[in-house]
């Protein structure tokens, strides 16, 4: 059992320390470990990634929990979220601590002011993309025709968001927009 | 002594929140940070935000813990830092132990199944909003709209004809990029015009 969680939270400690980017980059990591240690099989984990992309919470996080809870119960899944958050944690806080006198590196200040535009396009074409993937069924586009209640959903939430700020003079919370899908989600779906 | 732990429940429970309602993704919790961290406790400006995100980004492990450890030891030390992360992580955690009990049904939920259905509307109009307010902070360098207009179309292009490019790649040559053109640079200029 020792050997069993040491091992849950070995493995997703690599995962957590070389991942960059977002959760999602450690799909592929994810996939190779889970199947070289012969622990899942790829429909598991296929199931796994869209039960980790529905639930509130980071990403990493969610398979973590999953994967350390079937193979360990409890103990499992908090030895393997451990894994995952320790890493990231620790090196945050070294540049936390750091920060303060690396801020004025004018080399830092300037690969960081180079990243700015990177993110801005990484940003801005992931909320594209996702309002594309709500519009189209498939994306070779046209051929699975329009997703029409995702369509409708975004529409009506649109303007009621824009409409809420236009009266309160303040943006909706994102609490009460993902409250509000939810309900048309279990309306406009059934 | 009080207004210590008080420090710590509301960064708790504010990131509790954030990571109940953060769903599909890091960028996904951008607004929930604008609204909580820097709206409501001012914990951060909103300027701040952005570079957090750089940073959180540009580290290892998912962008959410990144953020969450930044903000809660600025707030508060490392005790801080890890309220806020253990608020981020419970909601996740303890919804995910209880699926993991269940786990073939939970799938088969038509109820669950089409409330999500409905926040990933929800969700694509959220990072698609932080997108759009990102674009608007860098409106003002051409260089940098001409950086990440290409990269919107890059992506998109790319993604419709199935080829994925790395976003770990697309950091590193931000990262490189910056340093090149915004330090090597105009120290060679600086160089060449003290010859002269």
């Amino acid at each position: 059992m020792i050997v069993k969680l040491l091992t849950l939270f070995w493995v997703f400690f690599k995962i957590g320390l070389f991942t960059f980017g977002g959760g999602y980059a450690m799909i592929p990591m994810i996939t190779e470990e889970m199947i070289g240690h012969g622990w899942m099989v790829e429909q598991q984990i296929s199931d796994f990634i869209a039960i980790g992309e529905m639930t509130p919470g980071p990403f990493a996080i969610n398979m973590a929990t999953l994967i350390g809870s079937m193979h360990a119960g409890p103990l499992g899944a908090v030895a393997a979220t451990l894994g995952v958050v320790v890493p990231p944690v620790i090196i945050i806080l070294l540049i936390a601590r750091l920060f303060k006198s690396i801020s004025t590196n004018k080399y830092v200040q300037a690969a960081l002011k180079g990243l700015k535009p990177v993110i801005v396009g990484l940003i801005f074409s992931t909320g594209l993309l996702l309002i594309l993937k709500n519009i189209f069924n498939s994306f070779f586009v046209f051929q699975e025709g329009l997703n029409i209640p995702s369509i409708c959903i975004m529409i009506i939430l649109a303007t009621f968001s824009f409409l809420y700020k236009k009266v309160t003079k303040k943006a909706m919370h994102p609490i009460a927009l993902i409250g509000l899908a939810a309900m048309f989600g279990i309306i406009v779906f059934i | 002594m009080s207004s210590k732990i008080a420090k710590f429940v509301t960064l708790f429970w504010s990131f509790f929140k954030i990571g109940l309602f953060t769903f599909g993704g890091g960028y996904a919790m951008i607004p929930l940070i604008e609204k909580e961290a820097s709206k409501k406790h001012q914990w951060i400006s909103e300027e701040e935000i952005f570079d957090i995100i750089l940073i959180a980004e540009s580290t290892p492990g998912p962008i959410s813990i990144n953020a969450a450890t930044y903000i809660g030891y600025n707030v508060a030390g490392i005790s801080g830092a890890i309220f806020a992360c253990l608020g981020l992580i419970l909601p996740g955690f303890t919804i995910l132990f209880i699926i993991s009990l269940f786990l073939t049904d939970f799938l088969n939920i038509t109820i669950i199944n089409n409330a999500f259905l409905g926040i990933k509307a929800a969700v694509a109009l959220l990072v698609m909003n932080a997108g759009i307010k990102f674009f608007h902070q860098i409106r003002k360098e051409p260089i940098s709209i001409a950086i990440a207009s290409s990269i919107i179309i890059l992506l998109i292009v790319s993604e419709i004809i199935g080829w994925s490019i790395s976003s770990i790649f697309l950091i590193v040559c931000g990262l490189a990029f910056g340093l090149i053109f915004y330090a090597l640079i105009p120290q060679l200029k600086k160089k060449e015009g003290e010859k002269k």
